[in-house]
């Protein structure tokens, strides 16, 4: 009797420990995350100061949203910038990381580039776009030392053509993310066996066996979390391009994302088709999160 | 396996979960706002206004402009720090929140809905408006009849009309006053249009531009010169001012002639180079105040002098004298800003003499005139200056432009002003701007316009 009292007393210990975390989620995640898809069903926004609704329409907005088509293409735009942004930023971490590690490199200075490499995450998202707002317009910066050099005869519209835009919300994301990344993965190599790494010298791996056949693969679990965190980061982009582009996703929308698009719906506070809009997001972010899980775990699953 | 799977599911749900969460936490935040409460019947013009029992009189604006007016001209004001003044008793707080993104309005939309239930102090007391949008608010209850507040019509007799009709309710009640009329005209480079034009006499430049195919002309000269005339957005408003219809017509977009003229003007001038598509109070826009941003004209009426020219920078045309001022291909006017009284205000009295003084009153209405160069509200204001010596300005080479601010004055129509002016404004500009660059053609650029205002106004439609 008293034996199996003391272990259940044990156990409730965990229960109490994961309170703060179900209160929490409970309140700011589960809770929203319902009232989202009840707005959704509501015909609700403000016109003016006057009010429209909330009348029930069922699944009006979903059509509406499916009718007009546009969140494919935000969709594309958004992982375009994404993927355009990630692969850079962690093939740069992993390189940065690897070097950082290698103890037989005995870099210097570590802990000043450490820092260095983190500073730019540090900057608000959107001070960085203004930012880049101001160098690459018309008079800027980057034109005008670039006219100064030779290589244009007058001021490129960075702002005006697709790829451009493409590559500069690209490369800012880049820019304040790769820190962040390299110090994750940093962490996931400091924490593999250093005896393995000794193991295969002695054996007479060189060091580019040894990153592709020790590091990497008992790098997957933190290579899976920087993924998913990015992906999740990713297609929730808004406030470098919002700023980038002044709200518009110009040229045409080309860099208009899906939160960008939500966004549109606030002027009318519209929250049943951005509800909607949000459920529709919700969906594809859980598709997307079931995707990357299958994949990187498949060999386990087998 | 099975439980791997679950496990799996779970945890990409709450991940999912999170994101969903922060996307869509200002809908879940919401509370069902309750329809605009249109109970106010209104009580019998009451002659006698309630004593003034606020201590506190708050004055919603989007940037500094009235406030130094206030402060300038207002007899008793005195400043206690950027944000806050007096006077008498009555602290003046002021929010002053940037128009940018709609900024302005929604921070408004917000204080005026809870304006019922707001504690005294915090009560609006004073909001200012712009004519593109007045209409949201005047056609509401949320603004007092100038009339409730025992402003007479005589009070107002030496207003222009358009300033009334602007801030006029649909049931013709008169809502609001302002202490500008801003009909505007082409502010022109003296020094550019001695190379270009051969002079920069007023009479001769406005003979060069006085219609658009004289302007096209004009431009044409000017791009050959190295010069740009200016950008596209600057002569939106000349052409929106002309429209023969309103924007919205029983619920549909219209897209006027007058329009689809400025969209095909501006692409052939900016293939021509002789315009650019800048957007107005950027950076690149605002290199022509300087005599190195080879700029040729900016259109603008009486408050740009004085607050877009950077007559204080010693670089500055403006610093030289540099500018000239004639009317231009239309008339036309832009923007100016209303003063209205809100429903439900503590300091009724207060309210009611700073309109009077500030928009009626001519000996400050003539001040105003001739310290900050506002082209004022008042006929006979007007009438003197341009008469006198008085109206020369600085900024313009000594040039006395008020003749022709009062004559334009006099021509603005606002009869197809409506409530959705400027959204379609601003979503129009933006649109048009992809077709000028040569990232889509008119019809996609149209396409694109129109997408934008469906989703800005979910109740129009616009095909």
């Amino acid at each position: 009797m008293n034996k199996k009292s003391k272990v259940v007393s044990y156990n409730k210990w965990g229960y109490i420990f994961l309170i703060p975390f179900t209160v929490i989620f409970l309140i700011f995640q589960l809770v929203p995350l319902a009232t989202t898809i009840y707005n959704s069903f509501f015909e609700n926004y403000r016109s003016g100061l006057t009010q429209i609704g909330p009348n029930f329409v069922g699944l009006q907005n979903y059509g509406t949203i499916i009718a007009n088509g546009d969140l494919p293409t935000y969709f594309i735009n958004t992982m375009i910038m994404w993927l355009m942004g990630f692969i850079p930023q962690i093939l740069l971490s992993l390189l940065l990381g690897a070097w950082f590690t290698d103890p037989s490199l005995r870099l210097k200075c570590q802990t000043f580039f450490k820092t260095v490499i983190y500073l730019p995450n540090l900057i608000m998202a959107s001070a960085f776009a203004m930012l880049f707002f101001t160098l690459f317009s018309d008079s800027g910066p980057i034109n005008s030392m670039l006219m100064q050099i030779g290589v244009f005869k007058e001021a490129y519209q960075f702002m005006s053509h697709v790829w451009t835009v493409r590559t500069l919300v690209a490369t800012m994301n880049c820019l304040m993310w790769f820190g962040n990344t390299t110090i994750l993965l940093m962490a996931g190599m400091l924490g593999i066996d250093p005896s393995l790494f000794e193991a295969a010298q002695v054996d007479g791996a060189t060091s580019t066996q040894i990153f592709y056949k020790i590091t990497l693969p008992l790098l997957k679990p933190i290579l899976i979390f920087v993924m998913i965190t990015s992906l999740i980061g990713g297609l929730q982009m808004f406030d470098v391009p919002q700023i980038l582009t002044n709200g518009t996703g110009d040229p045409m929308r080309s860099s208009m994302t899906l939160i960008m698009y939500l966004n549109k719906h606030l002027f009318s506070k519209n929250y049943g088709l951005a509800g909607a809009l949000s459920v529709f997001l919700f969906i594809i972010t859980g598709i997307l999160s079931l995707i990357v899980f299958k994949f990187t775990n498949s060999e386990k699953v087998k | 396996m099975k439980k791997r799977i679950v496990s799996l599911l779970a945890l990409a749900t709450m991940t999912a979960t999170m994101f969903a969460g922060c996307g869509g936490s200002d809908a879940a935040t919401e509370a069902p706002a309750d329809n605009a409460a249109t109970e106010t019947e209104t009580t019998e013009a009451a002659a006698e206004l309630p004593e003034d029992t606020g201590k506190v009189l708050n004055i919603q604006c989007w940037n500094d402009e009235f406030q130094s007016r206030l402060k300038s001209h207002y007899p008793g004001y005195e400043e206690v720090d950027a944000t806050h003044g007096k006077i008498g008793d009555v602290e003046v707080v002021w929010t002053i929140t940037p128009s940018t993104d709609n900024a302005y309005q929604n921070n408004l939309d917000e204080a005026l809905l809870a304006q019922e239930s707001a504690a005294a102090d915090d009560k609006v007391d004073l909001f200012l408006v712009e004519a593109d949008y007045a209409l949201k608010y005047v056609d509401t209850d949320y603004a007092m009849a100038l009339a409730d507040l025992g402003i007479t019509d005589a009070d107002l007799a030496d207003q222009y009309t358009y300033t009334q009709s602007i801030v006029t309710d649909s049931n013709g009640k008169l809502k609001g006053s302002s202490w500008q009329a801003c009909s505007a005209g082409f502010i022109y480079n003296r020094e550019a249009a001695k190379e270009i034009l051969g002079t920069d006499d007023p009479d001769e430049v406005q003979a060069a531009v006085a219609d658009w195919d004289k302007y096209n002309e004009t431009a044409a000269k000017v791009a050959d010169a190295g010069y740009t005339m200016c950008s596209v957005n600057d002569t939106f408003r000349v052409y929106s001012n002309n429209v023969s219809g309103k924007w919205v017509q029983d619920g549909k977009v219209i897209l006027d002639k007058n329009i689809e003229k400025w969209i095909d003007d501006s692409k052939a001038l900016v293939d021509a180079k002789a315009e650019d598509t800048d957007d107005l109070w950027g950076d690149d826009w605002a290199k022509g105040k300087n005599p190195e941003g080879k700029v040729f004209c900016y259109f603008g009426p009486a408050w740009f002098f004085n607050f877009c020219l950077n007559a204080d920078d010693p670089a500055s045309i403006a610093s030289k004298g540099g500018w000239g001022y004639c009317v231009g291909p239309q008339s036309y006017y832009w923007g100016g800003t209303w003063i209205c009284a809100a429903t439900g205000t503590d300091n009724a009295n207060l309210v009611k003499d700073i309109i009077l003084k500030m928009t009626t009153d001519k000996a400050i209405l003539k001040d105003i005139a001739t310290q900050d160069q506002d082209c004022v509200n008042s006929k006979s204001v007007l009438a003197d200056l341009a008469s006198s010596d008085d109206g020369n300005i600085a900024l313009l080479g000594g040039q006395n432009p008020y003749k022709q601010l009062a004559d334009g004055a006099e021509k603005v129509d606002l009869s197809n002003i409506s409530a959705y002016d400027q959204g379609c404004n601003e979503e129009l500009q933006k649109a048009a701007k992809n077709y000028f660059q040569g990232n889509a053609t008119k019809e996609e650029a149209l396409d694109m316009f129109k997408k934008a205002i469906v989703e800005k106004y979910p109740e129009l439609t616009a095909e």
